[in-house]
């Protein structure tokens, strides 16, 4: 591997870095839903895809111009998660763990089968201001579809940190998530709350798929990303936010390397890998605690 | 209405209740081996399949169903069953030597991996196996030599005094055969201590511990036994299918499975064999709903998976007990029947258990 310039080396860690913040958000979309619900969101990487076809549908057909589309997607996505909160899944609130993994998954197989019935199975792109296009920085010349994904990264991160820290109803979400009980004896209106977060997570999942429709065009099985990126949640720690994203990161950036410099077949489940060897060393993460229950 | 007056304690745990019980079972066994003289080649093939995934639905209700614990990644022993076998045999082991080691390796591969996620709980253990699964599909994939890669390789047809294992009525035999063997087996652990084992820890871990359940012990044995039975189904399921190739063992594979238990009705071998009767089916039966639909619907490539999802949303909203559950319920209607209260079954008003703190 000495042939291995540092320019090469860069580039290699910028493209781990933009498909890392993918990772990341859909991480995301799963530790806000988990924080406040204690439920596990297996249809993310589908709101994903369906935000991605939603903003197709309104460039393609309505020929609106990007950021419209772009706004107006994820409106509707968020719109999407609250209902899918209030109409299905606060029927399973309080059952076992279990049911709600096979409602999501169920909800996952529904909405690609519905995806392919409106959209069709083919590949779909649509035009972007970043498609092509190429930024130099000091000798690198970085993509700037893989510019937008980590500057739509950042700039959507500190928007939802600006938003729990200093908002009102931000505030309400971290105390219904610490102490449901407690939260809703002080008048917060806790079934509304969980609605939104919801409306949250299905809209950081559109941003996701927006961003990273011009990368890997778009079709009905992206939302299998959504299975990579719980590498990232767990390796943050699933209660984490920041551990999210952080995760997302490490996972981009090992998985372009493991491309390289590991046998082939490794790229693809290096993500699978780091999950297991988490979860057995250090079944908390990296930011996570767990505590312990009183008897 | 019947009543059950027990008079002695092994009441508790025989295979049957009572005659009546023993009358059912016994008429469905004999038309069971006397169907192969009535039904066509088409037919039989079609309910060993059901019985293959029979076994492989009580080997996760074992897992699921009586030990509370999730698995989204039995397709890959279903795999490593099959492939097993598959590539003994074409090793030239007679298959009677081949079963048995894949059922084997299946178990200590399950044990392998239930060792370590016993630490693990809910969504991290789905999650575990979930990425087990995805790695031992790649391997299948990658270990080119040995399992041919993509392309696969057809699966020897083993024959015994000139007469082909795998034809279809010798088939059916075995298959029923080695299904009567899964439930007579899972019925014996289910009543022993060990599946009384598996049944507490399932309800609560904590309680449990303290009556002296070893956790990590019995969690390994559930995750290793489970396992044990899917690898036996898969190699009987690399004959149903001919021709072994990665791609048959993918993650869908596995939530089909999972299907099968939830459908069938979690907690109860009945459950499992309803499942399998159902997803067996499922096929046929969305063929004959397509020519129903409108022709635009009917030749979406997306429609299967969509009904399955439907299906699983619907159960899980709806019957969470499952085929199993509303057959108690009908049962219970009729024997009770002008004094039926709506609310017997009426799921009880819960609240989120936390799984944070553990």
């Amino acid at each position: 591997m000495g042939g291995w310039t540092l320019s090469e080396i860069v580039q290699l860690l910028l493209n781990g870095l933009a498909a890392g913040c993918i990772y990341g958000l859909v991480a995301l979309g799963f530790v806000l839903i988990y924080k406040a619900t204690e439920m596990v969101n297996f249809a993310q990487g589908d709101l994903l895809m369906l935000g991605a076809f939603m903003a197709y549908a309104l460039i393609e057909h309505y020929s609106m111009n990007y950021w419209a589309a772009f706004l107006g997607a994820v409106l509707f996505m968020a719109v999407f998660g609250y209902l899918l909160d209030t109409v299905i899944l606060r029927q399973v609130i309080g059952q076992p763990q279990f049911a709600v993994v096979m409602l999501t998954i169920g909800l996952g197989f529904l909405f690609r089968s519905g995806a392919s019935m409106i959209w069709g199975t083919e590949t779909r792109a649509f035009a972007t201001p970043f498609t092509d296009g190429v930024t130099r920085v000091g000798g690198f010349v970085i993509a700037d579809v893989n510019l937008s994904i980590v500057i739509g990264t950042a700039i959507l991160c500190g928007l939802l940190y600006a938003f729990f820290r200093f908002t009102r109803i931000g505030v309400a979400m971290q105390a219904a998530s610490q102490n449901q009980l407690a939260a809703y004896y002080m008048g917060i209106p806790v079934k509304m709350i969980f609605s939104l977060v919801w409306a949250i997570s299905a809209g950081v999942a559109a941003v996701a798929g927006i961003l990273l429709a011009p990368v890997s065009l778009i079709d009905v099985t992206i939302g299998l990303i959504g299975l990579k990126a719980f590498a990232a949640a767990v390796l943050g720690g699933f209660g984490s936010i920041p551990g999210a994203v952080f995760g997302g990161l490490v996972i981009g950036v090992i998985e372009q390397f493991s491309g390289i410099y590991l046998p082939e077949g490794f790229k693809d489940v290096a993500a699978y890998i780091v999950i297991l060897l988490v979860l057995f060393a250090r079944p908390q993460g990296l930011f996570g605690n767990i505590g312990r229950k009183r008897v | 209405m019947r009543f059950f007056f027990k008079t002695d304690y092994n009441q508790d745990i025989n295979l049957f209740r009572d005659g009546v019980d023993r009358f059912w079972y016994g008429l469905l066994i004999a038309v069971l081996l006397v169907a192969p003289f009535l039904l066509e080649d088409f037919w039989l093939g079609e309910i060993s399949y059901v019985f293959i995934l029979a076994i492989v639905g009580i080997g996760l209700m074992i897992l699921t169903g009586y030990t509370g614990q999730v698995s989204l990644g039995h397709a890959a022993f279903l795999g490593i069953g099959a492939y097993t076998h598959s590539v003994l045999l074409t090793m030239g082991v007679p298959f009677w030597i081949s079963i048995p080691v894949a059922t084997l390796l299946s178990a200590v591969i399950g044990a392998l991996i239930g060792r370590p996620a016993l630490k693990l709980t809910g969504v991290y253990l789905a999650i575990a196996t979930l990425a087990f699964a995805f790695i031992i599909e790649q391997i299948l994939i990658r270990w080119e030599h040995v399992t041919g890669g993509f392309k696969g390789f057809p699966v020897p047809r083993p024959e015994v005094l000139g007469v082909g294992l795998v034809d279809d009525v010798p088939f059916y035999y075995i298959c029923f055969g080695a299904l009567v063997l899964a439930v007579l087996a899972a019925l014996n652990l289910l009543r022993s201590p060990t599946g009384r084992a598996f049944v507490a820890i399932r309800d609560s871990e904590i309680a449990a511990q303290s009556m002296g359940v070893n956790l990590a012990a019995y969690k390994t044995m559930a995750f290793s036994i489970s396992a044990g039975f899917t690898g036996f189904g898969g190699t009987l399921f690399a004959h149903k299918i001919g021709y072994l190739a990665p791609d048959a063992f993918n993650i869908l594979l596995s939530i089909q499975l999972l299907l099968m238990v939830v459908v069938g009705g979690l907690g109860s071998l009945h459950g499992a064999i309803y499942g399998a009767i159902f997803v067996g089916s499922l096929p046929q039966l969305i063929a004959i709903l397509r020519d129903y639909l409108p022709e635009s619907v009917a030749r979406q490539p997306g429609l299967e998976p969509g009904i399955f999802g439907l299906i699983l949303v619907f159960f899980i909203l709806f019957e969470p007990l499952g085929i199993y559950g509303r057959w108690l319920k009908v049962k219970l209607y009729f024997s009770l029947f002008p004094l039926y209260k709506k609310a017997t079954f009426k799921r009880q008003k819960t609240y989120t258990k936390s799984e944070r703190n553990r």
